[in-house]
């Protein structure tokens, strides 16, 4: 048996604390939203390697002598 | 300033809400001590007014620890929550204000959060919120990015501050 995550409302006005179940179409929206997270933290992730190949690419072409690609020379420019 | 309501949580919740916002004050501050349950290091915090999910949007300034960066973001992201991947026990201290809450202008905040980690990976963020809706709020409410939960002992803290 899973337990169903809940949500809390603090009514400022009566100081009353609910713990309220979420409905069916807000677990369905959890789902959702922590599918699109992994999808978005995965291309995160591949830029972020992305960027450091290229910028290992342009240390090693500079320390070599050899002409950088506009991306590699992108990476050392602020 | 003055406490309206504050809440510590005694089990994992999906969202914090405050509601019946009174319109007795000027502005409205935010105090939040919050971690979540999700595996990675962090996650971002969402903030929305009144229940809506439309007409947010947010310029954030992060550090990450080894990079600045700045983007726009179509919802209000207002810092980031350390995550079960941070050192243990930590949590997040994220700080909102939010000015003219009550008037009838579309509504704007601020935001300035930092994760705890030790490690080379910790985050600052400063954002800059805007919710291009002219009722006044109501109600403020706040979740995690991926669907995660606010861990126990997190604990959100609401402030009304008056002009006169």
């Amino acid at each position: 048996m899973t337990t169903r995550p809940t949500r809390i409302e603090v009514n400022c006005t009566t100081g009353e604390v609910l713990e309220i179940e979420l409905t069916d179409a807000e677990v369905a929206q959890m789902e959702a939203d922590r599918v699109a997270a992994e999808a978005r933290k995965a291309e995160e992730d591949a830029k972020t390697v992305a960027l450091a190949d290229l910028k290992a690419s342009a240390k090693a072409k500079l320390i070599a002598g050899k002409p950088l690609t506009a991306a590699e020379a992108d990476t050392l420019i602020l | 300033m003055t406490l309206i309501q504050s809440v510590t949580l005694a089990s994992a919740q999906a969202s914090i809400s405050f509601t019946s916002i009174p319109a007795t004050y000027t502005d409205l501050c935010v105090k939040l001590s919050v971690r979540c349950s999700d595996a990675a290091t962090d996650r971002q915090m969402f903030m929305s007014f009144n229940g809506s999910g439309t007409s947010k949007s947010s310029r954030v300034l992060r550090g990450s620890g080894s990079a600045a960066s700045s983007y726009t973001s179509t919802d209000m992201e207002t810092g980031r929550v350390d995550g079960a991947g941070s050192t243990a026990s930590t949590f997040s201290n994220i700080e909102i204000y939010i000015p003219n809450y009550a008037g009838s202008n579309n509504k704007s905040a601020s935001s300035d959060g930092v994760t705890e980690n030790n490690a080379t990976s910790a985050f600052a963020e400063l954002a800059a919120l805007l919710w291009s809706n002219t009722a006044a709020i109501t109600q403020v409410s706040f979740a995690v990015d991926g669907g995660t939960n606010f861990v126990q002992y997190s604990n959100a803290y609401l402030y009304g501050i008056k002009n006169s």
